[in-house]
């Protein structure tokens, strides 16, 4: 080992404040006060082996892998020191593995121990190949064993959820599973059991693994004893190729790593963003991705047949023409209406928006493929409009906030990353959280919440009587950082948009606008919405409708000037007859308001072109099917709610699937205009080019109104989504589906008893359209309310009842 | 003149010695015992397969020959005991070495080399073996999976009283013990 000469002596080195020094391996250090030696260790390059410690996990000290020699005011400590543990101190001197013949004996003895019972099932153990202890034992463990005993063994994996599996055999006992689980998700379902050496992870008989973050801890798990159902076997971590991605589920915008092999996904794992999701996803970004794979997705386009009417095979150039045949007839009868849905990437949303203006000379085009009103619209293109990371409200943002109010916004049901930070937040003691909702929902226990409980529909009118009857959540939000986050919901409550604005102007607090889709901040952004062009300018503006005209190269004056219709009004418009045309994207007609006038506008419409993944409910009707990537076989961008844009590659290559983009571009330059949009990078470079307009404002004045009582018989029904339900994308993942939430109808145990309804009996819900009938929970919902998942299992509210967050609907005992 | 007879004299004396011409094809050579030859995928005496689609065959495999997918079993359609089997199994034998280093690596005994040697063909896509050429015959007793478990109730049976399986399947009495 060479030397080198002391550069300088230790006395030179000036502490900066909070800071102290101390010796590691012989070389000086300045550390921040409270940071773990094993961080001080790393930061200059000593790796000290761990398995227990994780940077994002309180420290525990379980595994003893860590152990190095510590001494304080020149007298050594008796024993070697776990430095997972142990924070720094002046004047320390610390010896690691290096340095120490101490220190490296006792970590080869750990390993040795840990060793004894870890069997030998390398060859078959999914984490062979990433496994830190493998790694470890062979970098500093024994060639050979001394242990000749027989090793202490467990039944084989068993499921401790339907989508973790745990082997506790393998387990090293650093509980990392259960630190993550009762800290950051906190779903303490997973505990230590039993002592001695029969200490075992295990979960209580009838309580599974029911977290929305279980994913995470076969991620950390340091060892194979936590393996996920749905890769077990699959695949092995050197027959993969890791690609770096963007979750495509919620609106938080995770970084992924997506694990695929031979042009299949295999796995998907939380990326490191430190800005958004940590290292932290949720299981529906985590497991939900077979849906590309399922063996009905289209894969050539489909033309109706005018003879048999029936959809058939068709090329790409017989059915573009098709499409652009139908589509320019029906755009100079009454005019074609876009439906892009929520969920595209900011360049393929950006394709519809420029398709609709200049190929259908039309601003009839909405993204919200959902329950939407005129007051959400105005709120969306004056204000969210222009938030970004840098002016709005951030991940970041939410963790420091003093206060955090929550608005029609169920956060682990909607989006389960801003549940992490504000549970992290609140977890610190630094954030207060309010739920404005209707009952205390997991969320709201687990952020240490306060529940602000109203009748669906009064949140408008909670929030204006908050100075009133809250004066501390007001004197909370007027901290400096305090954030309000609105949730979709909102857009169903009528004035709680103007409520919001009216609350942050008196407070100063921050909004943020959070949507459950990934694409509907990006498309808000490129204007697919009624009243806004690209980059937020106003349809109405007569500049700015220039600028747009003169970057797209469009003649003066063609761009149409007045406001579109939203979704509904393109719906009613096409039942009626207004419209000849209609050009889908992947939207769901039972995820729309009123799923009856949906079929009814998608049959009465002359001519539809659907673009989609796999049969939807617009298939039956359409007249042109045009296949589409999902999100793994295309590049492109989605605009996280933050404003922050997260651009991914394209993970598989060569599948010869086209993007919306291409589709679309393609598609108008057989109808004679040009969109540019040919790929993703083109199309994002067409979207730079406009850049960002001028705020124009908003001016929300829509009055909070008085919900009046249900009447005898009735409830006002209460109701959003569940994280794991029937989405679509989330087909063909049975062990995911296992751990959804029991679906149950919530009620107050009141309101219960008037209905004649015992908790764990059966209540059926209906409207004029439909009944539901579903198992009953009294919870500490307002007087008069019931609660239903909006589309879990046989509950689908809006196909079945037609009904909404607010709606009337009637409530009877009832039998399975 | 003696130089040229001692030439025929080598021929004569060749007459007399062991002829090592072989009759192939018409007499086909027989090879030695622990000969490599083309593959075979084992099946348990019940008829389910022995493969369980590790693909630490293909992990063996210096000249990338093989290539396997596995597959899960269901209770509907079980092809193997336990959890996995190989729904995708194929050797390309224009490429194979005949090295065995897949047998060494193959830990359910599944995979084998027979002595057939006769792998020639006029092209080359019938050089790739798929799974349905290299499976082991139906012997009698055996049953075209998929089909549940006939010799006991989880892969530990099979693989831990293989032996008296096979024993008691040879007996002819078909069951366990």
């Amino acid at each position: 080992m060479t030397i080198a000469p002391d550069k300088s002596t230790t006395d030179d080195i000036v502490v900066p404040e909070g800071h102290v020094k101390l010796v590691i391996d012989g070389e000086t250090v300045v550390a921040p006060k409270g940071e773990l030696l094993i961080r001080t260790a790393e930061r200059l390059g000593t790796v000290i082996p761990r398995f227990c410690d994780h940077p994002l996990l309180e420290p525990a000290g379980a595994c003893r892998q860590c152990l190095v020699e510590v001494e304080m005011g020149g007298r050594p400590m008796p024993k070697p020191q776990a430095s997972c543990t142990m924070t720094v101190a002046d004047g320390m001197v610390v010896k690691t593995q290096l340095t120490s013949p101490v220190a490296d004996k006792a970590q080869q003895g750990v390993m040795e121990l840990l060793l004894i019972n870890h069997p030998l099932d390398c060859p078959i153990c999914d984490k062979g190949g990433e496994c830190p202890l493998q790694n470890q034992a062979i970098a500093h463990g024994r060639s050979d064993s001394r242990f000749h005993e027989h090793k202490r063994t467990f039944p084989k994996p068993i499921n401790i959820s339907t989508q973790v599996l745990l082997d506790r055999e393998r387990c090293v006992l650093c509980q990392r599973c259960t630190r993550f689980s009762a800290q950051i998700a906190g779903d303490p379902f997973i505990e230590l059991l039993e002592r001695g050496s029969q200490q075992q992870i295990g979960v209580a008989k009838e309580k599974p693994f029911q977290s929305y973050f279980s994913g995470n801890t076969i991620q950390i798990c340091p060892v194979g004893a936590l393996t996920s159902a749905a890769y077990r076997f699959r695949a092995r971590p050197f027959d993969l190729v890791s690609t770096p991605s963007i979750c495509e589920h919620c609106s938080s915008g995770c970084a992924e790593r997506t694990d695929w092999r031979r042009g299949k996904v295999q796995r998907k794992l939380a990326g490191d963003d430190p800005q958004v999701n940590e290292e932290w996803i949720c299981d529906k970004g985590r497991f939900a991705f077979r849906y590309a794979t399922t063996g009905d997705r289209f894969t050539r386009p489909l033309v109706r047949d005018a003879e048999s009417g029936e959809l058939r095979e068709s090329s790409w150039t017989e059915a573009l023409q098709v499409a652009a045949a139908g589509l320019t007839a029906a755009r100079d009868a009454n005019g074609v209406g876009v439906l892009p849905g929520g969920r595209l990437t900011v360049e393929d949303a950006y394709a519809y928006s420029k398709f609709a203006r200049i190929a259908l000379h039309t601003n009839d085009i909405d993204f919200r493929a959902r329950p939407h009103s005129a007051e959400e619209l105005e709120f969306l293109s004056g204000t969210t409009v222009f938030t970004n990371p840098d002016n709005g409200v951030t991940f970041g943002g939410i963790e420091s906030a003093p206060a955090a109010l929550l608005v029609a916004f169920e956060p682990e049901e909607e989006a389960p990353i801003v549940f992490l930070r504000l549970r992290k937040a609140a977890r610190k003691g630094t954030t207060k959280v309010f739920h404005l909702g209707q009952f205390t929902t997991p969320a709201v226990e687990k952020t240490f919440g306060t529940l602000l409980a109203c009748v669906p529909g009064a949140e408008a009118n909670a929030l204006n009587a908050l100075p009133e009857h809250a004066s501390d959540v007001v004197d909370l939000l007027s901290k400096p950082g305090a954030v309000i986050l609105v949730g979709e919901r909102a857009a169903v409550i009528p004035g709680a948009f103007t409520a919001v604005a009216r609350l942050a102007e008196r407070t100063g607090a921050k909004v943020a606008w959070i949507p459950r889709r990934a694409g509907e901040r990006g498309a808000l952004a490129v204007g697919a919405v009624p009243n806004l062009l690209p980059g937020g300018r106003h349809v109405a503006n007569a500049t700015a409708r220039t600028e747009v005209e003169r970057t797209w190269g469009v003649e003066e004056g063609s761009l149409p000037a007045t406001p579109g219709r939203d979704t509904t009004g393109i719906l009613e418009a096409a039942a009626a007859g207004q419209l000849s045309g209609l050009v889908v994207g992947g939207v769901d007609p039972f995820d729309l308001p009123d799923p009856r006038l949906a079929e009814k506008a998608l049959a009465a419409a002359g001519f539809v072109v659907s673009l989609e993944l796999r049969p939807s409910g617009v298939t039956a009707y359409a007249d042109v099917v045009l296949p589409i990537a999902p999100a793994v076989e295309k590049a492109g961008s989605y605009l996280n709610w933050e404003g922050r844009h997260r651009v991914f590659g394209t993970t598989l290559e060569g599948t010869g699937a086209l993007p919306d983009c291409r589709v679309l571009d393609t598609l108008a330059v057989e109808m004679d205009a040009d969109l540019f949009t040919q790929t993703p990078a083109a199309s994002a470079a067409d979207l730079a080019r406009l850049g960002e307009g001028a705020p124009s404002g908003s001016s929300l004045n829509v009055a909070a109104p008085l919900v009046s009582p249900a009447g005898p018989g009735k409830a006002v029904l209460a109701t959003w989504h569940r994280l794991i339900g029937n989405g679509s994308l989330q087909v063909d993942e049975p062990h995911l589906a296992g751990t959804a939430r029991p679906v149950v109808a919530k009620i107050a145990e009141t309101t219960a008893a008037q209905f004649g309804l015992t908790s764990g009996g059966f209540v059926t819900v209906s409207t004029d359209r439909g009944a539901i009938t579903l198992p009953v929970e009294t919870d500490d919902l307002p007087e008069g309310v019931i609660w239903l998942p909006t589309n879990s299992g046989d509950v689908t509210v809006r196909a079945t009842l037609g009904a909404g967050h607010g709606s009337i609907v009637s409530v009877s005992g009832g039998t399975s | 003149m003696f130089e040229s007879l001692k030439g025929f004299g080598v021929t004569f004396g060749t007459m007399f010695k062991k002829v090592v011409t072989e009759e192939y094809p018409e007499v086909k050579k027989v090879t030695a015992p622990r000969f490599h030859g083309r593959h075979q995928l084992n099946r348990h005496p019940d008829g389910l397969e022995k493969c369980v689609g590790c693909e630490l065959c293909a992990w063996a495999c210096p000249a990338d020959a093989i290539f396997v997918e596995g597959g899960d079993n269901t209770e509907e359609a079980r092809f193997s005991p336990g959890e996995r089997f190989g729904a995708d199994y194929q050797i390309n034998y224009l490429r194979c070495i005949g090295c065995g280093l897949c047998i060494e690596a193959c830990p359910t005994r599944s995979l084998t080399m027979t002595n057939e040697y006769e792998l020639a063909d006029d092209n080359r896509q019938d050089l790739i073996f798929t799974k349905e050429d290299l499976l082991a015959p139906l012997l009698p007793g055996m049953e075209q999976p998929p089909h549940p478990m006939r010799l006991g109730d989880n892969e530990q049976d099979y693989y831990v009283n293989g032996p008296q399986l096979a024993k008691a399947a040879q007996e002819g009495k078909g069951t366990q013990q």
